[in-house]
């Protein structure tokens, strides 16, 4: 993987997921004993954030930090050349030049992958539009794999923005990489999985099904996927007051809930899931967001060292 | 010799004769050849005749034109089985079949108005993948976004869609 771009998560297979996934394992009992790593010592990392970030970024930066190397950070735009115009290749250039690597983060679609044509190092996307958050997917996956041991076989249900949300596209993609039992799309109508997610599914013969409220398959999950539903999708208010609380994961939204269920957030959440799970077993979300640094460790040596 | 059932079209001394067009398509040829008729050049237009590959075909011949590389791309895209022959002294001296490429750069816009391809003042080109040639499936390399027939002919004859 020394050197590779990570645009999308359908760039990766499956044996090369694993294998971040093994070396995952290692940074966490690293983490866990307190052992000092100096693998990516005197690299350097450009964090670009040009949307808002907190996870992403700051355990991005953790997790190089955490390796021995160091991080350099694009200020927000108002203190930076941006705020006089530069356009984004500039900025990219000039981060290519002074980092071994690049985490970009940006509200346009294929901002990215423009980057990565731009830049000699490898440039890793942190989130580009509604398209594609692969490192996320990559957690998720990572959550999955601790949670319950396996990826395989399973029964998911992805609820929420499944229309422009990118992380629930991105894991529903990743998924796709390995061979799930059967994946439950949850959403309202009007944010329904996109056709073109859809067709991946049926090219790599996952089971999918599409499911407009949560309680009609609640009892079947061994995995939940829950993302936001931004109430500015929504033409009419009124039309999201009558959705909202079918989509709300809540202690009683999860009565008939199997006894494993394993529930994922990529977070932020907002009101979409109750703090009353928090204290159940099925909540997963917080060491979800914990991975994220043994994951993006992982993802950072292998990329730049191999 | 000719049945005078068939339609006559005179032979043309130099230039193009763009054969195997898709029926009704003819006309948006000519937009992306940019001929109006007010040049003054010889042009014979001929829609919707029989044609054993197509069902039904559309052909145009212009004297004294011969066409550009980006304007056969750009035909291939809207007539995916024509061919073009030149003609010199009314013989045909070479005779190419278009050929839809698996890439078409710069001669499209994305329709994702939050595509990177449509940022001002950003050093790109917009690239798509073609993922199928009848229906006419293109997909954006950078955002995904899907480009159909219609998206093509109205950009590249400025006009109207369908046909």
């Amino acid at each position: 993987m020394r050197g590779r771009d990570v645009l999308t998560i359908t760039d990766f297979t499956r044996q090369e997921l694993e294998a971040l996934f093994e070396e995952a394992d290692m940074m966490l009992s690293a983490l866990k004993e307190g052992r000092r790593l100096r693998v990516l010592e005197g690299y350097v990392l450009a964090t670009a954030f040009f949307e808002p970030s907190t996870r992403t970024k700051l355990s991005f930066q953790a997790a190089m930090l955490r390796l021995g190397g160091s991080y350099i950070d694009l200020p927000p735009e108002e203190v930076s050349s941006r705020a006089k115009g530069e356009n984004l290749a500039d900025t990219i250039r000039m981060l290519d030049s002074y980092a071994d690597a690049i985490v970009i983060r940006h509200r346009v679609e294929g901002a990215a992958r423009f980057a990565a044509e731009i830049a000699e190092h490898p440039v890793i996307n942190g989130g580009d539009g509604t398209r594609d958050h692969p490192t996320q997917a990559m957690i998720d996956l990572y959550t999955v794999r601790k949670a319950l041991g396996k990826i395989d076989g399973l029964t998911y249900g992805v609820l929420g923005d499944l229309k422009y949300g990118r992380a629930a596209r991105s894991f529903i993609l990743g998924l796709s990489l390995f061979k799930p039992g059967k994946v439950y799309l949850i959403s309202p109508p009007q944010l329904a999985c996109r056709r073109d997610v859809l067709e991946f599914l049926e090219e790599r013969g996952v089971e999918y099904e599409e499911a407009s409220s949560l309680a009609s398959v609640v009892g079947e999950l061994d995995v939940l996927y829950v993302t936001r539903i931004q109430r500015e999708r929504f033409p009419d208010p009124a039309e999201y007051e009558k959705v909202r609380g079918s989509y709300r994961v809540s202690l009683e939204a999860l009565k008939g809930a199997r006894e494993h269920l394993v529930v994922l957030h990529p977070l932020p959440r907002v009101d979409e899931l109750a703090f009353d799970v928090d204290a159940t077993k099925h909540a997963w979300y917080f060491t979800q967001a914990a991975f994220g640094v043994p994951v993006r460790m992982a993802l950072l040596k292998m990329i730049l060292k191999g | 010799m000719e049945s005078s059932r068939e339609l006559r079209v005179s032979k043309i001394r130099e230039g193009t004769v763009i054969d195997h067009i898709d029926a009704g398509r003819a006309l948006h040829v000519l937009r992306i050849l940019g001929l109006t008729g007010a040049e003054g050049l010889t042009i014979a237009v001929v829609m919707n005749v029989p044609s054993q590959k197509l069902g039904k075909k559309d052909i145009v011949k212009v004297e004294g034109v011969e066409l550009r590389e980006e304007q056969v791309s750009k035909i291939a895209l809207i007539a995916p089985s024509a061919t073009i022959n030149i003609i010199r002294d009314y013989a045909v001296v070479e005779k190419v079949k278009v050929r839809v490429p698996p890439a078409v750069e710069g001669l499209l816009k994305c329709v994702n108005p939050n595509c990177v391809t449509n940022m001002p003042r950003e050093p790109v080109r917009s690239r798509f993948k073609v993922v199928s040639v009848r229906p006419l499936k293109l997909v954006c390399e950078y955002c995904g976004a899907e480009l159909n027939q219609d998206d093509v002919i109205k950009q590249l004859t400025g006009g109207g869609g369908s046909a």
